[in-house]
């Protein structure tokens, strides 16, 4: 389409990119991911040994995830290092909306929930609804905790964000009797939590009402769809005026502020859309599990959310879908399966798991030497890097560097 | 007397025991092409930093536009209609020069977050319509390089020319011009006073510049205002600060007024 201009000089020469989004990559991802399963149960070395279905749905969760993180540290630049209070959020508002944990509540507050018998007491809310209630408590977290913090440079961003994800898991771990109340059942955890309710789709014969303890493919299915989601929402934002306002920040927020972007509503809609993802993939953690136990809350599962995004490429959304797969895979099957792979073909016997995180540590190392933007990395920030270097050469009298640039 | 845009009475900021701003009244009547001038260290960017909100005076009231400036933030301040460019360029390097412009139209769009994650049809007429405007706006500063390239990209006059374009995003009543010519050849900085009016004209505003090269300043500003020291030395036209003893003391020291050999 030319647009004529609205004093009618000129004409948009089609060279101009539009600042469109692009819908041909997200259907190439939703149709793979589709693929997969069907794909994967039909090889049964793949479904036993290297990529079984618990697996994949992992490696799903934590796309959400990294997708979340990507918005705050990739899109807005701001560094936060306690992304696991937002899982933690979604996985308790989770056990706590869908399960008979609030026993005093008799008889129970049913609403549109399938997967137990009215009798139960506690808050029972289907599953479907409890997603939004997550992502919402997630993305209120993300506000309540970014409000004072935000006003805050870099490094003490990151101090704080690190604070608080210390803080919170603590509150839940002794919450077992807040005042009397019983907020979190502390260490032993909650669970169990009412399943998956499918009711509103046993109509069409596909799936059961009530998803199976063993039915990791219509998990999948669902946190795929979520994860198609959310790449929509990442590249809509990105394209839009909330997106440039968050790059303009990451570049420049003095400049950003003079030029009439408000600098706190910005960050907080980063943190909270952030948070979201993180509430929203830690419900359906919870719920996929059936319970949640404290210590899945700690400050390596922050590091390792981060380092996926690092990993795949800051501010890129397949980057960051491939830094969660990739190091997903290789923690949960991964480094099992090639350690066995190697002990059989060499009648070894190599506990290749215990050395998970020098291998991890070194990929990063080598990673950060090599290719510092990541595996697939931000058009933006490869090309900065690359100029960077190249004035830095030049300036020092260095002539291969003209030559190359 | 004329409508006043910018009325700032009585201005006066402190860093610690320093004075960098003392006690100076300064206006700008509507429509008009004002200079801010004065040797290095004299205040001239401190004084502009209370004008966008980014120093908060320590004593003295700025009014815009009939509204008070002071207490509110940068970027509301911004929205009224008070834009600006810098000292030393600060573009968002790693965006293009359309997005650039873009980022300062962000008041004046209303494409929330959720009309933008579901891409109603009127966010989507509004991106399409900021895209020109600020190919429009490109094109007006006569910014010779690719709208979509990096701004780091762009030659240096470039970049100073998309600041303005960028500073015209925001649909500005006053604009203010933090050295502009820093760095530019004679040629250039002649076409700068023509682009200058060109800007006041066609976009009827007002132009408020901070500069060093005196052929500007006296070629462009209607009206001149000298400070020195924090102070207020001297305001007029050019011809009568050209000829002000104590301008010319604070440019070229005692020596040259008493020696009279100008």
């Amino acid at each position: 389409m030319t647009a004529v201009t609205a004093n009618g000089t000129k004409a948009a020469p089609g060279g101009w990119r539009r600042n469109y989004t692009s819908y041909a990559q997200p259907l190439v991802f939703a149709i793979v991911g589709l693929l997969i399963p069907t794909l994967v149960t039909n090889i049964s070395t793949l479904e036993d040994r290297w990529m079984p279905l618990t697996t994949m749905v992992l490696c799903a969760i934590f796309v959400l995830f990294t997708l979340g993180l990507n918005i705050v540290v990739g899109y807005a630049g701001l560094l936060d290092l306690g992304y696991v209070a937002f899982f933690l959020f979604g996985a308790y508002t989770a056990a706590w909306l869908m399960s008979d944990f609030f026993f005093q509540i008799d008889p129970g507050i049913h609403l549109f929930d399938g997967t137990v018998t009215d009798k139960t007491p506690g808050i029972n809310i289907s599953f479907w609804l409890v997603l939004p209630i997550a992502a919402l408590v997630a993305a209120l977290a993300g506000i309540i905790i970014g409000a004072p913090t935000l006003r805050l440079k870099s490094d003490y961003l990151a101090l704080v964000t690190l604070g608080f994800g210390e803080i919170l898991p603590q509150v839940f771990r002794n919450g077992e009797s807040v005042k009397g109340f019983n907020l979190s059942n502390g260490t032993k955890g909650i669970s169990p939590i009412n399943s998956l309710d499918m009711g509103w789709l046993s109509w069409t014969g596909v799936v059961a009402s009530k998803v199976n303890v063993f039915d990791y493919t219509t998990r999948y299915y669902i946190i795929y769809a979520l994860c198609v989601m959310f790449v929509l929402v990442s590249l809509r934002l990105r394209d839009g005026k909330l997106g440039r306002a968050w790059l303009a920040i990451r570049e420049d927020e003095l400049a950003a502020s003079l030029m009439g972007v408000p600098l706190m509503r910005t960050k907080l809609w980063a943190y909270g859309v952030g948070a979201a993802a993180g509430g929203i993939g830690g419900a359906f953690y919870a719920v996929s599990l059936g319970g949640v136990n404290v210590d899945t809350f700690n400050f390596q599962f922050s590091v390792n959310v981060l380092c996926m995004v690092i990993l795949g490429g800051m501010a890129n959304v397949y980057g960051c879908i491939l830094g969660a797969v990739i190091l997903t895979w290789v923690n949960y099957t991964g480094m099992t399966e090639v350690g066995n792979a190697i002990n059989n073909t060499f009648g070894t016997s190599i506990e290749m798991p215990h050395y998970q995180f020098m291998l991890f540590g070194s990929v990063l190392v080598l990673m950060m030497l090599f290719r510092r933007d990541g595996i697939l990395p931000a058009a933006r920030s490869k090309h900065s890097r690359e100029l960077d270097e190249a004035i830095e050469a030049r300036a020092t009298g260095d002539e291969t560097a003209e030559a190359t640039a | 007397m004329t409508e006043l845009l910018l009325d700032a009475q009585q201005i006066r900021v402190e860093f610690g025991g320093l004075v960098a701003v003392n006690d100076v009244d300064f206006t700008i009547p509507v429509g008009s092409i004002v200079a801010l001038i004065g040797p290095n260290g004299a205040g001239k960017t401190t004084f502009f930093n209370v004008l966008t909100g980014l120093y908060k005076p320590t004593a003295g009231t700025v009014m815009f536009d009939s509204k008070a400036v002071s207490g509110r933030a940068p970027h509301e301040i911004a929205g009224m209609g008070l834009a600006r460019t810098f000292q030393n360029i600060r573009l968002f390097g790693t965006m293009t020069a359309a997005e650039n412009v873009m980022v300062a139209m962000h008041p004046h769009l209303k494409g929330g977050l959720w009309q933008t994650i579901f891409g109603t049809p009127g966010q989507r007429r509004e991106e399409h319509e900021a895209v020109d405007t600020a190919h429009d706006l490109i094109d007006f500063c006569g910014v010779r390089g690719d709208p979509d390239d990096f701004a780091k990209n762009l030659s240096y006059g470039d970049q100073r020319r998309l600041e303005v374009a960028r500073a015209l995003a925001l649909k500005p009543k006053l604009l203010l011009l933090d050295e502009p010519t820093a760095g530019m050849n004679p040629q250039e900085s002649d076409d700068f006073i023509a682009f200058v009016r060109k800007v006041r004209d066609e976009k009827q505003l007002t132009v408020l510049l901070i500069e060093h090269d005196m052929k500007v300043v006296m070629g462009v500003s209607e009206r001149i205002t000298v400070l020195e020291y924090g102070s207020k030395i001297a305001e007029g036209t050019g011809e009568q600060i050209r000829t002000d003893e104590r301008v010319i003391e604070a440019y070229l020291g005692k020596a040259a007024t008493e020696g009279a050999s100008l």
